[in-house]
């Protein structure tokens, strides 16, 4: 599904990620982890289009997509959630889940003001589906809610519910579990099993450990931008270069 | 041919000290704040007509441009605390509107209590041009520039050598880490507002002579200001100055070799080819966001 | 919900502007009432631009002289008839608009305020230059609007013409807001990356709704031209500029009703002040700040918000 090719990016002089390459099977759930500042982010953030590459290639469902921009990527199936929350408090809950399918809809200027028939259709059946969404990633309480009303929990939801609106082929979690406590989190884990379990590849970067050996098929570990290791969770558990990177060399 | 070029070059680095030192005025808010002043040509324009008023008043001319300069700081001040303090950690559009707001204030006020007449300051030093290779050079023009650069020289050793100037470097740089080493940010901001006001007026002050001031002079002098400080670099103090020099020149060629009439549009074409093709100027800094 | 609300504001808007006559006693109130439509609807798509999709323009006057003089100069100097004067207008001002606007709207925050200031400032300038066309400084005179043989004479007619429109004008901008391109708008300002990662191409969005408000700029321009009968080049100044994004600020960012009240306010009190040489620029500099600092969200939106607290 996604094949990762040597791929580097360079701020000035920092190299955040270096030549890595790994690659992600279709219908599973993927990790990458690695400590503070590994460049997991930056990785994510050069998939999903928000960053060129500086060299290398990303290879998604058979086209090299590197240097695409994140819209051309949403219109190939896939989608993402963000590390600090890019939710819109500038609309409701409800919209913002909507504005997830907007690749689905008649998104013209023109036929949004003259009130087309077909238009006013579609969207109250994007509503409605929008509506099952919040349910479905556990927010169906703020249905009629503003999206400044909601609390930080539910906003990390609400961004999973608006990166499911698309219908994705692979959806990239950035950090699903970061200010969650251990109740939020053991549901982020429940609501992750069930987007997979509906067919969807996710990709996830997370700190919580447990989590990630949890849940994932496949981890990628990052340390200074580089592959560290890769493998099954017991595999990479009993790595020593990965135990060296997370709690010291002499350990 | 080159006594006609070296003449517009005198009035265009002239006037283009006066936009060094607006340029100047406009980063040193920026800094801070991250707020663009649009007030600050009303800081240019206060300078001018409190000089003016004072020295018609019977003020000797050196006093009255001390207390107009000080005049200006105070009202820059006055504006800080009340216009942009209040206003918190407001979005960058509405902090703009808030500056233009303080800016028609200014401006009605002085319409109203020192009327709409345009007004000239007296030369420092009289009026006889000075002949230099074919072209003449006003003795006001010499004040204009000796004064831009001692002061500059001044701003240069105070962000270089004080604490307190290497605090406002610091809060431009990082206001978070700043405040964490415990530098008062707000009073930064205060003494910025207050130092941006002090620099246009004397600006406004050097250059009343030769163009005339009145309520409605600070509205392009600031909005070429800014023009300056963005050619240069929003932030940069070099920038700043070569900025406003470089606008300068290019004004007056453009009022001698082109159309005087358009001399005024050239600043508002430049800064959009500016902003088209780097925007962020000769000498700032490109930045990323961080998502 | 937000379907019936809009419902709900639009016929009490056709009402209002259906009984308004009756209560004006004369022409003076006529043409009050007449520039507040105009405003309204210039502010509304302003308010598209600004509240909704988070874009700031201080040179929106530009584009409203721009139509201004284009119909009084096709019109008097080349025998055009206004309508195809209006359209051939508004047709160069959207050009305009498209070509400055990729380049411009790639800027964010004051970089794109001090743009658009420039751009209405340029236009302003070569307005007041370009006196053989325009008759500089002073101005030019227009004549009336006349359509297939029809001419709008008279303070009522111009008024059902305007009020028409702001109905028209309203109704669109209520649609749009709610249908997917509204809120691929408003999910631009609220966060742009998350935007464009859901397949929001915003450029191309941003550029719409810039050109979209600068026609409407222009067409009222136009209009404005008509009734007035005179135009001069301080219709593309920067102050009118600041107004038009003041009734847009202090109405109410991303309300369109905001949009018509601030348009209201800000029309009216320039009548009230006409005697207060000077007094005038100070209260308006007042209200700017006032109004940003202690209503940052405008007028309806945070009567809105202190409504919607009473009711729980």
């Amino acid at each position: 599904m996604l094949q990762v090719n040597g791929l580097s990016k360079t701020f000035g002089g920092v190299k955040a990620v270096q030549d890595v390459t790994f690659a992600v099977r279709g219908k599973t759930i993927h990790s990458v982890i690695g400590p503070n500042g590994a460049g997991k982010t930056t990785l994510f953030n050069l998939i999903t289009g928000v960053y060129t590459p500086s060299d290398g290639e990303i290879v998604f469902d058979g086209e090299n997509v590197a240097g695409a921009t994140p819209d051309q990527l949403a219109r190939r199936g896939m989608s993402r959630t963000f590390q600090n929350l890019q939710v819109c408090m500038n609309m409701s809950a409800i919209e913002n889940v909507m504005v997830g399918a907007h690749l689905t809809l008649n998104t013209s200027l023109f036929a949004g003001m003259i009130r087309l028939p077909s238009l006013r259709r579609k969207d109250r059946a994007c509503r409605e589906e929008a509506q099952r969404l919040m349910n479905f990633v556990g927010v169906g309480k703020y249905i009629k809610s503003h999206a400044s009303q909601m609390p930080y929990g539910a906003l990390k939801r609400l961004e999973i519910a608006r990166a499911l609106a698309a219908k994705p082929k692979i959806l990239l979690l950035d950090e699903p579990a970061a200010g969650l406590n251990h109740t939020e989190t053991g549901e982020i884990d429940a609501l992750i099993q069930k987007v997979a379990e509906s067919g969807v590849t996710v990709v996830l970067v997370e700190h919580d450990m447990k989590l990630v050996m949890n849940l994932s098929d496949h981890i990628l570990v990052l340390d200074y931008g580089k592959k560290l290791a890769e493998g099954t969770a017991e595999e990479v558990r009993r790595n020593p270069d990965v135990i060296a990177a997370y709690l010291g060399a002499s350990a | 041919m080159l006594s006609e070029f070296l003449q517009f070059l005198f009035s265009g680095v002239t006037v283009g000290a006066m936009y060094a030192l607006a340029a100047l005025g406009y980063g040193l808010i920026y800094n801070a704040s991250g707020v663009i002043n649009f007030a600050q040509g009303e800081f240019i324009m206060l300078g001018g007509m409190a000089a003016v008023f004072l020295t018609e008043a019977g003020v000797p001319l050196p006093v009255a441009i001390v207390l107009a300069v000080a005049i200006a700081a105070l009202v820059g001040l006055v504006v800080e605390k009340l216009a942009i303090e209040p206003a918190g950690n407001a979005e960058v559009v509405t902090l703009i509107i808030i500056t233009i707001g303080a800016s028609l204030t200014l401006r009605g006020l002085v319409q109203i209590f020192l009327g709409k007449g345009n007004h000239a300051l007296p030369p420092f030093s009289g009026e006889t041009p000075i002949a230099v290779l074919g072209a003449t050079l006003l003795p006001q023009s010499l004040w204009v520039m000796g004064v831009t650069l001692v002061v500059v020289a001044a701003l240069a050793w105070f962000f270089g050598r004080t604490i307190l100037g290497k605090a406002v470097l610091a809060t431009a740089y990082n206001k978070l880490a700043a405040q964490l080493v415990g530098i008062n940010t707000r009073f930064i901001l205060l003494l910025s507002f207050g130092l941006a006001a002090a620099l246009g007026a004397l600006g406004g002050i050097l250059v009343a002579p030769i163009t005339y001031t009145s309520y409605d002079a600070g509205i392009m002098m600031g909005l070429k200001g800014f023009v300056a400080a963005t050619l240069g670099g929003l932030g940069s103090g070099v920038g700043a100055v070569v900025g406003g020099l470089l606008l300068g020149a290019v004004e007056a060629m453009t009022a001698g070799y082109i159309s005087s009439a358009y001399k005024d549009a050239m600043p508002f074409v430049l800064i959009l080819l500016i902003l088209f093709f780097r925007p962020q100027g000769l000498f700032g800094k490109k930045t990323t966001d961080r998502v | 919900m937000t379907v019936s609300r809009s419902s709900y504001g639009l016929t009490a808007l056709v009402v209002v502007l259906a009984l308004l006559p009756l209560a004006l006693p004369n022409p003076f109130y006529y043409d009050v009432a007449i520039r507040i439509a105009i405003n309204a609807c210039v502010a509304i798509g302003l308010n598209l631009l600004i509240g909704y999709t988070g874009q700031i323009s201080l040179g929106h006057a530009g584009f409203f002289g721009i139509g201004a003089y284009a119909s009084a100069i096709l019109t008097t100097q080349f025998g055009w008839p206004p309508a195809l004067a209006m359209v051939a207008g508004a047709a160069g001002t959207g050009l305009l608009a498209f070509v400055v606007a990729r380049p411009i709207l790639k800027l964010k925050g004051h970089y794109l305020a001090m743009a658009t200031l420039g751009l209405g400032i340029i236009a302003s300038i070569v307005l007041v230059n370009e006196t053989a066309y325009t008759g500089g400084p002073d101005g030019m005179s227009v004549g009336g609007f006349s359509l297939a043989g029809w001419q709008i004479t008279g303070e009522h007619a111009w008024y059902s013409v305007v009020a028409c429109l702001l109905v028209v004008v309203t109704w669109f901008a209520l649609n749009l807001i709610e249908a997917p391109a509204g809120r691929a708008l408003q999910a631009i300002h609220g966060s742009e990356v998350a935007a464009r990662v859901v397949g929001v191409n915003t450029t191309a969005f941003k550029v719409r709704v810039f050109v979209l408000s600068a026609v409407l700029a222009s067409l009222m321009g136009s209009l404005t031209a008509h009734y007035i009968g005179f135009v001069t080049p301080g219709l593309a100044g920067f102050f009118h500029s600041i107004e038009l994004v003041t009734m847009v600020v202090v109405g109410g960012m991303a309300s369109v009703f905001g949009s018509i009240l601030g348009a209201a306010l800000l029309t009216v009190l320039p009548q009230l002040l006409s005697t207060f040489e000077g007094w005038e620029t100070v209260i308006f500099g007042l209200i700017l700040m006032l109004t940003m600092i202690f209503l940052p969200k405008g007028v309806v939106p945070t009567l809105r918000l202190r409504f919607a607290k009473e009711e729980k």
